[in-house]
């Protein structure tokens, strides 16, 4: 693993340690509102301090212990979408690619198609109105337009695979199509999955960063650097923190497992191996 | 006595579909018999069909047509349950030593997998089994433990040779087992081909692209031609006097030792082979053929016999030519 993608695992883990310790590690409440003393300007109460690092925002709420309250949503959304999306490409990628024939015609032919057609945020969005907003709905969202790619990578990794000659000698000593599945195709298949996971995490941290901006995602006063960033749209001029330090966390994150998933498509490509 | 024949093959068609109404046709009517405990070498250039039938034998690819009787039942008739009962007695060797094993399985998983899934023997037993049948080709029991990529290609094809034993089958179809191995280990395998055969009573069908090769090993052999059958003889036969002019085509081409007493009267292949989506008409050997007359262009030569044992499709060998 090279040394960005090195850099990128140690900002990983660290966030994924500050989403869990949250309670431990935030200074604060994410939710109490500070009383502050009324005579001084807007641009004096909110700057960061000592006792506050990342200042206060318009409600007096502590953004650094927001911030860290929001890594909890942000890795929650990331890890659940990922999951729940590529488990749903991979069981429909295996399927169609291995079985090929109408099933394949309907799944890379039809549904593949039909969901690439749709602008994607779009779509989340059009989900999240009809659902209601909330993060369980959030990640319903992101999971449903999230399948696509993983199945597709899947449905070509699964089509090569299945011509290799040990997959014929599975079926030759009568083995049934589920442990072929399992057992021979779905670990030589893989690989290519692993990269698309790992910069899925980072499309679904930034998309929830969108929805939560746009309103769709996480509620008030629930702390999400997207809510956050939204929140902070009005104080740009006068608090301009408000803005930064959530902003440099999601790039933080999005580069973070960037950088993950291009070293592991290094390592994990022979044809790139020097 | 005259015993039944092992496998019966009849008129097997498989034509694969190419494009809009377009097919080929890999293997276009290939009739044979193989007996209990002989080798029937199956020779043939690339893209003759040679594998096609070998892995039409065992279903591991669906035949258009025909018939293949396996000791005495039609396996293309048999329901799943009872094909996955009969693979236990039928077998495979793959080509390439490289893509047969999976790389990320461990060589005695790999070996030991048939037993598995055939649930026979426990844990136990089956450890004892795999041990036993890498003894059985000549490997260390150790390497049950080591990933395939740490062998070369001769151990790796005698790994393959192993999980094709695991279920002490009757018949093995041995796709070009040597084809992809140097020289020297080629005649490594085939020995321990032959040392299996008369030890397990086995009963081959050695698929291979040169007459070279199966000359040792074989019983019968049978030459193939864009998927039709041109001749079938026993081996002395087939080398000593063969009738079909590709097959002395091809006897031509085996490389010589004394490249100077080469007899000058054997023929050459010239040109390419035809395409099977068309393939020519009457006598498909008919583009290439030294001997080509205007019958041979039209009309389509019948696989009779033409000596005791000894069949060919061409109208050079049929008694109305001879007699006439």
């Amino acid at each position: 693993m090279n040394i960005l993608g090195k850099i990128g695992l140690l900002i990983i883990a660290g966030f994924f340690i500050v989403a869990i310790f949250a309670p431990l590690i935030a200074p604060y409440d994410p939710v109490t509102q500070k009383q502050q003393p009324g005579n001084l300007p807007i641009e004096e109460r909110l700057k960061p301090t000592l006792s506050h690092p990342f200042g206060l925002d318009d409600l007096g709420r502590d953004v650094l212990s927001r911030v860290i309250y929001g890594a909890r949503i942000s890795m929650q959304v990331g890890v659940m979408v990922v999951m729940i999306s590529a488990l749903i490409g991979i069981a429909i990628g295996s399927i169609s690619g291995y079985y090929g024939g109408w099933v394949d015609r309907f799944f890379s032919g039809f549904l593949f198609n039909v969901f690439m057609a749709f602008p994607s945020i779009l779509l989340a969005i059009a989900m999240v109105a009809f659902l209601g907003p909330s993060i369980r709905n959030l990640i319903i969202a992101l999971s449903v337009i999230g399948w696509v790619g993983y199945a597709r990578l899947m449905r070509g990794q699964v089509l090569k695979v299945r011509e290799y000659d040990f997959v014929t000698a599975a079926r030759a000593i009568g083995a049934g199509d589920l442990r072929i599945l399992a057992r021979h195709i779905l670990p030589n298949a893989i690989q290519p999955l692993i990269v698309q996971a790992s910069l899925g995490m980072a499309g679904a941290v930034l998309s929830e960063a969108s929805l939560s901006f746009l309103g769709l995602g996480v509620q008030p006063p629930t702390p999400s650097w997207g809510v956050m960033l939204n929140d902070a749209r009005s104080f740009l001029s006068v608090a301009p923190h408000l803005l930064i330090f959530p902003g440099l966390t999601v790039m933080l994150t999005v580069m973070a497992f960037n950088f993950v998933g291009d070293s592991l498509r290094e390592m994990l490509d022979p044809k790139l191996k020097r | 006595m005259i015993e039944s024949p092992l496998l019966e093959v009849e008129n097997l068609v498989k034509h694969f579909p190419s494009g809009r109404k377009r097919v080929v046709r890999a293997v276009d009517g290939v009739s044979f018999a193989i007996r209990r405990g002989e080798t029937l070498g199956l020779v043939g250039e690339s893209g003759c069909g040679k594998t096609t039938v070998g892995r039409s034998l065992l279903r591991l690819i669906e035949p258009t047509g025909g018939e293949v009787r396996f000791d005495g039942r039609d396996l293309l008739k048999l329901r799943k349950g009872e094909l996955r009962q009969l693979r236990r007695r039928m077998q495979i060797i793959f080509q390439d030593p490289y893509s047969s094993l999976d790389p990320r399985c461990k060589v005695g998983a790999i070996i030991g997998e048939p037993l598995e899934v055939h649930g026979l023997g426990n844990r136990l037993e089956r450890r004892e089994r795999i041990c036993e049948l890498l003894k059985v080709v000549g490997l260390d029991p150790d390497f049950a433990g080591r990933y395939p990529h740490q062998f070369s290609g001769g151990q790796r094809q005698r790994i393959g040779i192993a999980r094709a034993l695991a279920l002490n089958p009757d018949f093995i179809v041995a796709d070009e087992p040597v084809s992809a191995l140097d020289v020297s280990v080629q005649a490594q395998v085939v020995n321990l081909l032959q040392d299996l055969q008369e030890r397990f009573g086995l009963t081959y069908l050695f698929i291979s692209h040169g007459l070279a090769v199966v000359k040792h090993i074989s019983t019968r052999v049978g030459v193939m031609y864009l998927g039709k059958l041109v001749e079938l003889a026993p081996a002395e036969e087939i080398y000593d006097n063969p009738l079909h002019p590709y097959t002395q085509a091809l006897l031509a081409a085996i490389p010589s030792p004394e490249p100077v007493e080469r007899r000058a009267h054997e023929p050459r292949l010239a040109g390419d082979v035809p395409t099977l989506i068309d393939p020519p008409s009457g006598c498909r050997f008919h583009t290439r053929c030294p001997h080509v007359t205007q019958r041979c262009r039209i009309e389509e030569p019948a696989f009779t016999e033409v000596a005791p044992g000894h069949f060919a499709a061409c109208f050079l060998h049929h008694s109305d030519v001879v007699n006439g």
